[in-house]
């Protein structure tokens, strides 16, 4: 497979995400510059986290005008997967491929430590190495994290079973103490109707190998990979 | 003379912190009398803190060779070699002044400054450290500088993305009015493509690159070499604002320029800005350079050259290229939005020239400048007070009446507390290379596509340099190599960040001359040589002088990375061994700041020899993979040390049943004496005679004292056969004490 994780200025988890795939799994990584207009030859992108014009004006904010973000919609309406993680995340909020908004941490201050989310869909080609319900220890590092939509949107997200992750304690239950930035319905992550675009505060890059700790994070690059190559044999068939 | 430049007067002198002899120097070596933008020129370059006039002759004594060092000092940061073509590259830097000014902004470039120091090299940077020193919580403006200084580091190095991975943080009323703000920084450079400050080849292009000069900064190394008073706070407009979002342009645009080879030579303009890197930077090619202030980037219009020469505006730097390179330099730093011009040319003449509208404003030998600024060799006397510092009288002393009491208080003494709510502010896990996190004795980063990983610490007990300034500066060192070998690293290179009072004081001079003195014959005998540093004089208010902080930075390297070490018990059933020799060290200690509210007394005994025996044991046994843990002990002595073995894993927490052999020594002196030369580790009981036959061949003390056991911190102790409780506590009532009393202080609840 060949992956492609766009460059905005201010990305800092670029090379984290690359290395994963491409250190790690052992797939091809492109490095897209933002001001690239094409996606043509990838199969899959991530937007990495880090500070996008250095989170000037509103995380995210700035980055969605960059010339890539159309190729990243066109990407998205194609039903490529995208993948948003943290800083991604905001900016495909702010691009409208997800819907809701960033606000600053409950706490105000930018919080980097493990959390615990629970896998809420198990169904996505973004976590179907997981099982449903299944706990993962993955760290957060962010200043705005707290996701905030509208109760009609809300509602919609948890009937179609859009919230991806959500923010629990070591044993699965989902409570406010445990929230680390103060979003609506411990929300850790979100994906599209369509289930091709996710979005995520926590790092799943950061816990991929062991040496660091906690390696949680590698099924999640397993399935997104996993699903890409069922999706080409079935064109070859 | 030129159109609007004010006249040279002996208070203009004065205003710019010259000393007549400075000035009578300066007029022969100009031959004539120096402009407005000369004076200035001069006054920043022969700043302290940029000349180092008055440490430079005893710097010199200090070990900066040995067979790994690829770059000493005198270059923007040191450079340790750490095998298969890498090198370590790594410096610390004070910022303390501008940090009291105006702690957001004067931590946050603090943190730009060093970045820049390290890529600057080639390398790019993977870790930051920070040692920090504030006054005591019960003030609000205290808790107000910390909360700002958090805040600066974090919003710079998180938007950065290098991680900030750990540090130190001291609290006592002496930093009140002079907190210090120190960084460390290491990136990891390949061997043969480090860059270094040199405006070598004759015609070769001069390029300015990064932000815009603006008005901000100025004078900014000059306040760094003069002491506070009540006035100091009108200073801010000399704090620089930072960008960290344009420094992470010139990063990625910096490495991307070295990739290509496109670079002669690289310098930051950091503090004295334009000036300071163009004279510096032609001095050590023994060139001049030209500069065409007329194309350099400003933020607003009517900047006189003295402005745009002494800015110390931020994210900047200049570079020399190959001839012909220009375009694709321009190129380069165009795609990362930078604004660029190329602003001079290297000369043969050796003259730092200066032109605005085809006029030259400031023409100074470039050597002159940068090299040739004053040298004192100022008085040092010891002060009539020391005596009084160290003449402590034990018996005055009661022996702890409530061990766990004093346990819990320790713990909860901020100094000692966790840094948790400071730590977790910072991306300590950003570039994945994390593998030991804020909170052990050291900080532990793989290097990617090897199998190593680097160990780094900041330490300074700086109550034990103000009892004795010789003694304390080799604690140091003993202390932050103990750090690196408990995390299973041998010490490869050290940086040292010297923050002292006036130095124009005899008694302060003589705290320098002598924790310069212990760092030497310290690092002399562990072979660990110091690459890179900086001093900071003058950090005194109204009179008062902080203690002596000679802060090092310590790295060592572990070959492989698996035997990696921490401090934290592993497994129920593990048998606690105490490596070393316990005495009666009271003095200096934290339990008799805290509990019995003095400073005073003689620091901990340490033989080097003694201290070396005991590293070379611990490390062989984490290499052999004898050790579940392995935890210094310092601050708070074998009871904290033990304590927190029980509490800080990120696994939850283990209990401790532990007896210590008391001897002759008073109960306080076993539980909290801050005695040298001690590890607390856990092994497997199956390796437990391993480790004590290991131990003795090695000469070194070993004392099975217990088991990882239970949920609760039993400590005893134990005379002939009489076996005496002294605490007994539950583990998770210590971690709650010792987790949350940082946050709760600056709440102020």
């Amino acid at each position: 497979m060949n992956i492609g994780v766009v460059v905005f200025p201010g990305s800092n988890c670029d090379h984290d995400c690359a290395h994963v795939v491409k250190d790690v799994l052992g797939h091809d990584v492109t490095m897209v510059w933002h001001k690239e207009a094409s996606l043509a030859g990838l199969d899959a992108v991530i937007l990495p986290g880090g500070f996008s014009y250095g989170d000037y004006l509103r995380t995210g904010a700035i980055a969605r005008f960059s010339p890539v973000m159309q190729a990243v919609k066109q990407f998205a309406g194609d039903g490529g997967l995208v993948l948003g993680i943290c800083n991604g995340f905001q900016i495909l909020l702010e691009a409208g491929l997800l819907p809701g908004a960033m606000l600053r941490n409950r706490s105000l201050h930018f919080v980097c430590k493990d959390v615990y989310v629970r896998v809420e869909n198990a169904a996505t080609p973004f976590t179907s190495f997981y099982k449903p319900g299944q706990i993962l220890r993955i760290p957060v590092a962010h200043a705005d994290g707290n996701y905030y939509t509208d109760p009609v949107t809300l509602a919609g997200l948890q009937a179609n079973a859009q919230v991806t992750f959500r923010y629990c304690t070591a044993d699965g239950k989902v409570v406010p103490e445990v929230n680390p930035n103060g979003s609506l319905d411990n929300i850790a992550g979100i994906c599209n109707a369509g289930g091709n675009v996710l979005g995520m505060m926590p790092h799943p890059e950061r816990c991929v190998e062991a040496v660091l700790g906690h390696d949680d994070g590698r099924a999640l690059f397993q399935s997104m990979l996993t699903s890409l190559e069922q999706k080409k044999l079935a064109v070859v068939r | 003379m030129q159109a609007g430049m004010p006249p040279i007067t002996q208070d203009l002198i004065a205003q710019h912190n010259l000393t007549s002899e400075e000035y009578q120097k300066i007029l022969a070596i100009l031959g004539r009398e120096p402009n407005f933008t000369e004076l200035g020129m001069f006054s920043v370059m022969w700043s302290e803190h940029c000349s180092y006039k008055s440490s430079r002759v005893h710097l010199k004594k200090l070990p900066t060779t040995g067979p790994r060092v690829v770059q000493g000092p005198g270059e923007n940061a040191g450079a340790v070699d750490i095998g298969e073509g890498l090198c370590a590259v790594f410096k610390m830097e004070s910022h303390n002044h501008p940090s009291f000014i105006e702690p957001y902004q004067g931590a946050a470039t603090g943190v730009g400054g060093i970045l820049r120091d390290i890529f600057t090299m080639g390398a790019r940077p993977i870790a930051l450290l920070d040692s920090l020193r504030f006054g005591e919580l019960h003030s609000p403006k205290n808790r107000h500088l910390v909360k700002g200084v958090v805040s600066g580091i974090a919003g710079y190095g998180n938007c950065m993305g290098v991680p900030t991975v750990g540090g130190e943080i001291v609290f006592n009323d002496i930093y009140a009015l002079n907190p210090l703000v120190n960084v460390f920084c290491l990136g990891i450079a390949k061997k043969d493509k480090i860059f270094r400050g040199t405006a070598a080849g004759v015609g070769n292009p001069v390029i300015y690159f990064g932000s815009k000069t603006g008005r901000d900064g100025i004078h900014g190394a000059t306040m760094a070499s003069d002491s506070f008073d009540d006035t100091s706070e009108q200073k801010r407009p000399t704090v620089q604002v930072g960008d960290p979002f344009t420094e992470k342009l010139l990063l990625e645009a910096c490495l991307e320029l070295m990739e290509r080879d496109l670079l002669v030579g690289i310098q930051d303009m950091g503090a004295a800005g334009l000036t300071s890197s163009s004279c510096e930077m032609a001095s050590r090619a023994g060139n001049g350079i030209e500069l065409d202030l007329t194309v350099v980037p400003r933020r607003e219009p009517g900047m006189t050259p003295y402005e745009i020469m002494l800015s110390e505006s931020q994210e900047r730097m200049l570079m020399v290229a190959k001839a012909g390179k220009e375009n694709e330099c321009v190129a380069v730093c165009q795609k990362w939005d930078l604004d660029v011009a190329v602003v001079g040319k290297v000369t043969a003449d050796g003259i730092l020239r200066v032109l605005d509208q085809g006029t030259v404003v400031a023409e100074i030998p470039a050597k002159a400048l940068a090299d040739d600024g004053p040298r004192y060799e100022r008085p040092y006397q010891p002060p009539a007070y020391q005596d009084m510092l160290t003449n402590l009288n034990y018996d005055l002393i009661p022996d702890t009446k409530d061990a766990n009491a004093a346990l819990l208080t320790l713990l909860e003494s901020p100094t000692i507390a966790s840094k948790r709510w400071v730590y977790e502010q910072y991306d300590h896990m950003v570039r994945t290379n994390t593998m030991v996190r804020p909170g052990s004795d050291a900080a532990v980063v793989r290097i990617k596509g090897t199998n190593k990983a680097v160990a780094m610490t900041v330490d300074c007990n700086s109550r034990y340099c103000l009892l004795n300034p010789y003694e304390g500066a080799r604690l140091a060192v003993a202390e932050a190599a103990r750090n690196l070998v408990c995390s299973g690293a041998a010490p490869i290179g050290l940086t040292d960040c010297l923050n002292f009072g006036n130095p124009e004081r005899p008694d302060i001079m003589w705290q320098f001359v002598m924790a310069i003195e212990g760092m030497k014959d310290a690092c002399e005998r562990f072979q660990i040589p110091i690459v890179s540093g900086n001093v900071s004089f003058y950090n005194e208010t109204n009179g008062l002088s902080i203690y002596p902080t000679p802060m090092l930075g310590m790295v060592g390297l572990i070959e492989d990375a698996e035997r990696t070490m921490t401090q934290w018990f592993k497994s129920e059933g593990d048998d606690i061994i105490l490596l070393g020799h316990t005495r009666e060290d009271l003095g200096g200690s934290e339990y008799i700041k805290v509990v019995q509210a003095r400073e005073q007394g003689s620091p901990p005994y340490l033989n080097l020899d003694t201290e070396k025996a005991l590293q070379d044991c611990v490390l062989s046994l984490i290499r052999g993979g004898f050790l579940q843990s392995a935890h210094d002990c310092s601050d708070g002595g074998v009871a904290v040390a033990l304590t927190e073995s029980c509490i800080s894993g990120p696994e939850g927490t283990r209990g401790a049943v532990v007896t210590l052999t008391k001897g002759r020594l008073r109960n306080d002196a076993v539980l909290f004496g801050e005695s040298q030369s001690r590890v607390v580790v856990s092994v497997k009981p199956s390796h437990r005679h391993a480790v004590l036959d290991h131990a003795r061949s090695m000469g070194v003390p070993s004392d099975v004292i217990g088991t990882v056991s239970g949920d609760r911190l039993v400590i005893s102790v134990k005379n002939e056969e009489i076996v005496d409780g002294m605490i007994d506590q539950p583990v998770s009532g210590l971690l709650d004490r010792w987790a949350c009393a940082l946050e709760r202080s600056l709440n102020h609840v």
